[in-house]
């Protein structure tokens, strides 16, 4: 059995990366890459932390979050793509027009 | 003993349609329309009236009639309703006010039958009735004040009802204003009653109550409270130092100043301190001070009334010289002889005005009593009731002026104001020379009339005479209610007036001489201005060249208007445009506002710099409030 603090451990890496992810890189494919990351993070600790109290919980919220993550890829990569039509960039740094 | 008797709403009912009707629908329904429901509505208000008085006539003495609608003001311990009563002294008021107030707006239908402006004049017309009633039908002093507030603001309204004339409209202001200096007085004085009274746990400003614990106001309390409220009658009822607006009061349309002199406004003062006079009667020093005030704006009114030429601003000083009167009647503490000679002054003065009117529309409004005279063969009911009222006025008996007047002067006199009775026997005797002198220029002589008007001089319509003939009548009998003992009913008025307002306790015996010597002054009076005026006419003209300084003094009216200007009307301006506009307004209040804009404008422009557009930047934001909130949960856990 692995012991529950290495599947959280590895979780938090993946999580925080995920974050990292979003926050540094200026794509905005790999900052939607990230945050596919973040969200499988949480899967994760979910189902290790369900599988510890022996309760199904963790697992349906798992089905739930990916659900939502499948709608909202397809939405997202809408917007992505229906960007780079409009202005033939993904680099964050140029999509500002919501400013001062 | 107290009755519930729901039709007292009635009477400020008929007058708030009236209000109503004539604002919204009376200039579209027309002329007809309007000269209907303006007078119809007081009319209809004086129907009930009636009924009221006769119900409190039928009571045994002390009987009272109330209507209690709900409750309005709750704070604290404080509490007061609205609510309507009518004892004896409300019912001979509410019955003047109707009464006078009806054949005035009746008169009007022909006075303002050439205006176009009718339904505005007949809304302000009603607005004033009703504003009068609610302040006698009040049954608390907070109520009364919303009346007294209303009929000084239809007197604004009404004086500057030809509004396109500046002065007209200076005029309305100053009345306004000068109103508003005595109605702080009554605030202050009513602040004062609830203060004093509410230190003893009493919290109220009921007239009932109010007389239930006025033991409790103590000598300081009842007398600052006094000397406040008698500010504020002395703006209302034109009184020294504040009677300025009542002359200048005189460009209104003629009906208004019938109404304000002799059915509404001015008389309010006297009825608010007979209504509170069992607090006035605490303070003997306050009555003496009522008393002399009275005595002195009698006279110094009668003096100014000696010499002006024109027609309504005679009768103005003579309105004041006669709330002089009544002023030293409540102040001698006979309470119910102000309030008659405001009975038979609201007869005989709403008479003077309306013939006065009546005369200005002869002439096409022409007031300047030098271009009259002969008018009494053109103008035959005008001259036979105006000169009924002057025989009323100067208290010629049996008309209704001797008596009232008779009865002011003998309480005068029999409460030891010796000095003050002087005073009101001269201006008795000054009072029948003025109104001669008024009567012998306009009615006898030689026509002095404009030879192109002369030939429109034409007698007014019925509708205008009417209600001088029925107020001519009680002018002549309207004194009959208090006759001597042993006549007719005999002292009826006051006995009737007695439970509300007390009766008068002699202090000194009257004298044979006493109570003759008025009726001499009044006679030696009409004698002086027969001469002057009948027998020797240019002796007037003579005396007045003679006498150039005091007659000079007399005709401005003792400067006292440039007086006030000077003292408090100039340096208000100045104070206000260059303390208060150039220095307070333009540099604290407008930077104030100013400095708040540019704070917000300025601070907006640094703070928006935060707002970049960028994706990334808020993400970072988020983060690091994730991690607070994270931080702060962690450290709730475990503590450290």
């Amino acid at each position: 059995m692995i012991p529950l603090n290495y599947m959280m451990s590895l979780s938090a890496m993946i999580f925080g990366i995920g974050v990292a992810g979003v926050i540094i890189r200026r794509n905005i494919l790999v900052m939607f890459m990230s945050i596919e990351l973040m969200l499988n993070a949480v899967n994760l600790a979910f189902i290790a932390i369900g599988s510890r109290l022996g309760s199904m919980d963790g697992q349906v919220i798992v089905f739930f979050v990916m659900t939502v993550a499948a709608a909202e890829s397809a939405v997202g990569l809408g917007i992505i793509i229906s960007t780079f039509r409009n202005r033939e960039t993904v680099h964050a740094d140029d999509l500002t027009l919501m400013r001062w | 003993m107290t009755v519930e008797f729901p039709a007292l709403a009635l009477i400020l009912v008929f007058p708030a349609l009236g209000v109503l009707f004539n604002l919204f629908f009376g200039w579209r329904l027309g002329r007809g329309a309007v000269n209907v429901v303006g007078p119809g509505v007081m009319f209809a208000a004086f129907g009930v009236a009636t009924w009221a008085f006769l119900t409190v006539l039928a009571m045994p003495p002390g009987g009272a009639l109330a209507m209690h609608l709900w409750g309005w003001i709750e704070a604290g311990h404080f509490h007061t309703d609205l609510g309507l009563r009518v004892d004896a002294l409300s019912a001979v008021m509410v019955m003047i006010v109707t009464g006078v107030g009806a054949l005035i707006h009746l008169y009007s239908v022909g006075y303002m039958a050439h205006d176009e402006d009718f339904a505005r004049f007949f809304t302000y017309m009603n607005l004033f009735a009703l504003s009068m009633l609610i302040l006698i039908l009040a049954d608390n002093l907070l109520m009364m004040f919303v009346g007294w507030e209303g009929v000084g603001l239809c007197s604004y309204l009404l004086i500057a009802f030809w509004y396109t004339n500046p002065q007209f409209a200076y005029n309305g202001r100053k009345a306004f204003v000068v109103n508003r200096i005595g109605d702080a007085g009554f605030l202050l004085g009513m602040f004062t009653l609830v203060g004093t009274l509410g230190a003893h746990g009493v919290w109220t400003l009921n007239f009932v109550e109010l007389h239930n614990n006025a033991a409790l106001l103590g000598g300081a309390g009842a007398t600052a409270a006094c000397v406040l409220l008698f500010i504020g009658a002395t703006g209302k009822s034109a009184q020294i130092p504040l009677y300025v607006w009542l002359p200048d009061a005189m460009v209104g349309p003629t009906p208004v100043s019938a109404l304000i002199h002799a059915a509404t406004m001015v008389t309010a003062g006297v009825y608010m301190i007979a209504r509170l006079g069992f607090i006035f009667t605490m303070t003997p020093s306050t009555l003496d001070l009522v008393a002399t005030i009275g005595a002195l704006t009698a006279l110094f009114a009668a003096t100014i009334a000696l010499v002006q030429p024109d027609i309504k601003k005679v009768l103005a000083y003579s309105t004041i010289s006669q709330l002089g009167y009544m002023f030293l009647g409540v102040g001698s503490g006979a309470y119910a002889s102000g309030i008659f000679h405001v009975m038979t002054h609201a007869f005989f003065k709403g008479l003077l005005f309306m013939c006065a009117g009546s005369v200005i529309h002869a002439l096409g409004d022409e007031q300047d009593m030098t271009k009259m005279g002969g008018l009494r063969h053109k103008l035959p009911i005008t001259f036979a009731t105006m000169f009924i009222a002057t025989l009323a006025i100067a208290a010629i008996p049996p008309f209704s002026g001797y008596f009232s007047k008779d009865l002011i002067l003998e309480a005068a006199y029999e409460s030891g104001h010796t000095s003050l009775w002087i005073l009101g026997v001269i201006t008795a005797g000054l009072t029948s020379f003025y109104m001669f002198r008024l009567i012998f220029m306009t009615f006898f002589g030689d026509s002095r009339v404009d030879s192109e008007k002369e030939p429109h001089i034409h007698e007014s319509p019925a509708v205008m005479t009417i209600p001088l003939i029925v107020l001519a009548i009680l002018a002549t009998v309207g004194g009959w209610v208090n006759l001597p003992d042993g006549w007719l009913w005999g002292n009826a008025f006051v006995r009737f007036l007695a439970p509300v307002v007390g009766n008068f306790k002699p202090m000194v015996e009257a004298t044979t001489i006493s109570t003759s010597l008025p009726l001499i002054a009044s006679i030696i009076g009409i004698v002086f201005a027969y001469v002057l005026y009948i027998r020797l006419p240019g002796l007037p003209f003579l005396l007045a060249w003679r006498l150039k300084t005091p007659y000079d003094l007399l005709l401005n009216k003792y400067y006292i208007d440039e007086l006030y200007n000077l003292v408090v009307t100039r340096p208000m301006f100045w104070i206000s445009q260059n303390v208060l506009n150039r220095a307070i307004d333009s540099y604290i209040i407008d930077g104030t506002a100013e400095g708040a804009g540019l704070a917000v404008q300025t601070g907006g422009e640094v703070a928006r710099r935060a707002e970049t557009g960028n994706v990334q930047h808020y993400a970072f934001v988020y983060l690091l409030g994730a991690l607070g909130v994270v931080a702060y949960y962690l450290y709730l856990v475990t503590g450290r």
